[in-house]
């Protein structure tokens, strides 16, 4: 009876949480993941206040432009897919795959971080620094903290391919990549609210 | 003489004249000759490399937990200096003991200290200490980042700490709000300190709620249902999840406050449309829960000690955790009582009234829980009870008049005055710390195997409490004829002296109970009570069922639970020798490594930090780098585990008489 269950527990779960230790680390990224959701909760809702507050700046309607903010989003929403690629590549246990699509994942990681600073240089250039109004000091954190959380994401992935191809495919780098997976997914969805809550509305 | 004008520039950033103080001064040479003696000590008698293995690159919680311990009691002293000095200041009309300047930076030290370096360590020492051992565990769920947690904290209470020696200290209060945190009326370093210093210990905490919250939820021991954790392993899970959901709002307002002062944004300026209040939602959003996370383990500890005490198990374990997890809920619903006054209108501030109110009914359901635990038992009055039966009474009042202040018409009257000051010491000093140090005398055996001298510690109990009382009373009606806070001195003829001369005294008193207590431990240091059996209170829970101290791997082997009050239930069946391990049993164990990363990494983020609170960028970015450094270590080290083999813990057992013959 009980060998049953267990059997069909390991079947619905992936199969990253079949090493306790490991699971035990995922549920503690799930837990610090749930942290991360309520500080972007407190910026979004910094922003949400300080949205009309252009004192004599710019407002959101005449400071966005959606061409590079819509390629930010198809490279980022790209990316997710080439991450779950990457995890998809592990659990048939291809390494080669697995590296590949990683690497892919955090160059277009880079891509999306360089279109967002080149957009935040082109603003400051034209004056609008985030001195000059709350609006823009809200804009900036906002977009900012989801722009340096990919950036970490970056790094992360660096020395996750650097593990993955000196150590290959160990229960621990299983579990990393997955951790990686879940973080990024993460950002795609928070950039999903950016887009709506910030651009959209902003240009609206 | 001409010096280089940068050296001069640079001697006045670092030692502006609010640091030249004469009794800064002779703390700065009393301190220096106690580090210099310390570091001699250490080198005399060969510690350094005792002091590196054992302690500063443990990752054993029951180390960590001591080292959390003494620096919460080393706190507690500084924090307790500042209150007496805020007392000293106000013992009479027109005293200038201290400028007004340095009143506003004592005040501020005293609360950010005793609330973010006192008491959240003083629970994570109990957390650490007690959690693990009570739900049947070798250690934490995440050790190194246990470790993380501790030194992070560490170093965030040195940062605060030196600045009133190098640079300034804060002076806008321990909330700090704007706009008078802001660089246009605060343009010293102090408030960087403050801003930094939490951020600091703060990513340390969060770190620590993950943590409890993971272990609670997959160590425990098999047969540890959900219905079966010890309420203080419940509180311990439930604080943790407010934690979680507490600080990083807090993050936010710190770091946006940061971004303003250094980097010229502007979210709670006056100009360019900033918004001030905005800071005081975010900062109570945390704030707020954040009293619970004080309070929560305080009930956990009175929970454990009312049933061991009383030789009941605990009336209505249920409502416990149900009320527990009512007031977790609540508790983020009823932030705006904290400003009534900032305008939301009638409909807002009945909402948190009310929920404020609300909050006072789990609350006495848990008293009315300890007192019918006590009902018919067999009292025992040792010093963690002795602090338990202070708090009822103490806890109560300082219930009551949150009820008062929760009144949105009569907060409007008591807003700020010495009526709130009183009542949040009623809970905090009266509820949070009576529980921790009841929880202190109640695990210390477990901790060092001996215990605190009994009749010391009644001594420092009544000093405590009846300094409390006399210190606090009064301050409820200093506050109703209007005397009120952060005032630095006041004029006679108003009918305040006599109240707070009586405040003073109580002060004093409390002061004396403290030094009581530390005599407490260094007397009972040199004449230990040994604790041989490892059960010195006749316990119910899990951790009294091992030798005092507990062994490096805790449980030789895991035990299995079948009821609540597990280790009373074994005692009562004669199942005693279940805990013992044979030849046969016993299998080699697994542990982690000690580790530099947690110790380095806590470096890393000082350095930086020091980098910007003087805005030398360079050294911020140095330190930045450290982390990053730090970071790659740990992600690329080798944690293999170490292995304690059968015979080596045969060995252990055979000498604690806990080997099956």
């Amino acid at each position: 009876m009980s060998t049953v269950t267990e059997t069909h527990r390991s079947a619905a779960r992936p199969p990253e949480f079949e090493d306790t230790h490991e699971s035990i680390r995922i549920l503690g990224f799930w837990i610090f993941l749930t942290t991360d959701v309520v500080l972007f909760g407190s910026l979004f809702s910094v922003y949400a206040v300080f949205r009309n507050r252009v004192a004599l700046g710019p407002t959101p309607h005449q400071l966005f432009a959606m061409g590079p903010v819509l390629a930010e989003t198809l490279i980022l929403l790209t990316s997710t897919f080439t991450c779950s690629l990457s995890l998809y590549a592990a659990r048939s246990d291809k390494l080669k795959g697995a590296v590949a699509w990683l690497t892919a994942t955090l160059l277009l990681g880079a891509s999306f971080v360089f279109l967002e600073i080149r957009e935040f240089v082109g603003d400051v250039r034209a004056g609008h620094t985030w001195h000059q109004s709350a609006f823009l000091s809200g804009f900036f954190t906002l977009v900012g903290t989801h722009g340096s959380h990919v950036t970490v994401g970056i790094a992360w992935a660096i020395m996750l391919v650097l593990q993955l191809m000196s150590r290959g495919l160990t229960v621990t780098n299983r579990r990393k990549l997955y951790t990686f997976t879940l973080y990024w997914h993460f950002l795609d969805i928070v950039w999903i609210f950016l887009f709506t809550v910030v651009y959209l509305l902003g240009i609206a | 003489m001409t010096m280089n004008p940068w050296i001069t520039h640079l001697m006045k950033r670092l030692f502006p004249p609010q640091v030249l103080l004469p009794d800064i001064i002779g703390i700065d040479i009393g301190l220096t000759v106690a580090a210099i003696a310390a570091i001699v000590f250490l080198t005399k008698t060969k510690r350094w490399g005792w002091l590196w293995r054992e302690w500063i690159t443990t990752v054993d919680h029951k180390k960590i937990g001591i080292m959390y311990l003494l620096a919460a009691l080393v706190m507690l002293f500084r924090g307790g200096v500042d209150a007496l000095m805020i007392r000293t200041q106000l013992i009479a009309p027109h005293q200038h003991f201290m400028s007004a300047q340095q009143y506003d930076e004592v005040f501020t030290t005293h609360g950010t200290v005793m609330i973010f370096f006192m008491a959240m360590p003083m629970v994570f020492a109990l957390f650490n200490v007690a959690v693990p051992l009570m739900i049947g565990a070798r250690d934490v769920a995440f050790p190194r980042l246990n470790a993380i947690s501790f030194w992070l904290f560490a170093f965030g209470a040195i940062l605060l700490n030196i600045s009133f020696s190098i640079g300034g200290s804060p002076d806008a209060g321990w909330m700090s709000y704007p706009p008078y945190s802001e660089l246009m009326f605060n343009p010293g370093v102090g408030e960087n300190y403050f801003l930094l210093s939490l951020q600091v210990a703060g990513i340390g905490t969060i770190a620590t709620g993950i943590n409890f919250l993971v272990t609670v939820l997959r160590l425990r021991a098999p047969g540890m249902t959900l219905t079966r954790i010890p309420i203080f392993a419940w509180s311990a899970l439930i604080t943790s999840s407010l934690i979680l959901f507490a600080f990083p709002p807090l993050t936010v307002a710190l770091g946006l406050t940061m971004l303003d002062r250094i980097f010229g944004a502007s979210f709670f300026t006056l100009g360019h449309q900033g918004m001030p209040m905005m800071y005081a939602n975010l900062f109570w959003i945390f704030g707020h829960p954040e009293v619970y996370i004080l309070i929560m383990p305080a009930f956990g500890v009175f929970s454990e000690v009312v049933p061991t005490f009383s030789k009941k198990p605990l009336f209505g374990y249920e409502a416990m955790v149900v009320s527990l997890l009512a007031i977790s809920i609540l508790s983020y619903g009823t932030w705006v009582h904290h400003f009534f006054e900032m305008g939301a209108g009638p409909g807002v501030n009945s909402f948190f009234g009310l929920s404020t109110m609300l909050i006072a009914i789990p609350t006495g359901v848990k008293m009315f829980n300890w007192i019918f635990t006590m009902w018919g038992g067999r009292i025992r009055v040792s010093v963690p009870m002795l602090w338990q039966l202070g708090f009822i009474p103490t806890f109560v009042v300082g219930g009551a008049t949150g009820v008062m202040l929760a009144a949105v018409p009569a907060d409007y009257q008591y807003h700020n005055s010495y009526f709130l000051i009183a009542h949040f010491h009623n809970v905090i000093l009266g509820g949070t710390v009576f529980g921790v140090l009841s929880g202190m005398y109640y695990w210390w055996p477990k901790m060092f195997g001996w215990k605190l001298n009994e009749r010391q510690g009644v001594w420092a109990f009544v000093f405590f409490v009846v300094g409390f009382w006399l210190t606090f009373m009064p301050q409820y009606f200093l506050g109703f004829q209007g005397m009120t806070r952060r005032m630095s001195t006041y004029p006679p003829g108003l009918g305040w002296t006599a109240l707070n001369f009586w405040s003073t005294i109580g002060a004093y008193v409390m002061g004396v109970g403290f030094l009581i207590m530390v005599y407490n431990i260094i007397w009972s240091r040199i004449h230990p009570d040994w604790d041989t059996t490892g059960d010195p209170w006749d316990g119910r829970t899990m951790e009294w069922s091992l030798p005092s101290p507990a062994p490096e791997y805790n449980f030789a082997r895991i035990p299995h639970v079948h009821s609540r009050d597990e280790w009373w239930e074994m005692k009562q069946e004669g199942r005693t020798d279940e805990v013992k391990i044979s030849e046969e049993t016993v299998h080699a164990i697994h542990m982690p490594r000690n580790t530099p990363m947690p110790v380095l990494l806590a470096l890393a983020f000082f350095v930086g930090s020091i980098g910007m609170v003087f805005e030398w960028f360079w050294l911020a970015i140095l330190g930045g780098l450290g982390v990053v450094a730090a970071l790659t270590y740990g992600s690329f080290a080798d944690y293999s585990e170490k292995e304690i083999s059968r015979d080596t813990i045969l060995h252990t057992e055979a000498q604690l008489g806990r080997v099956e013959s």
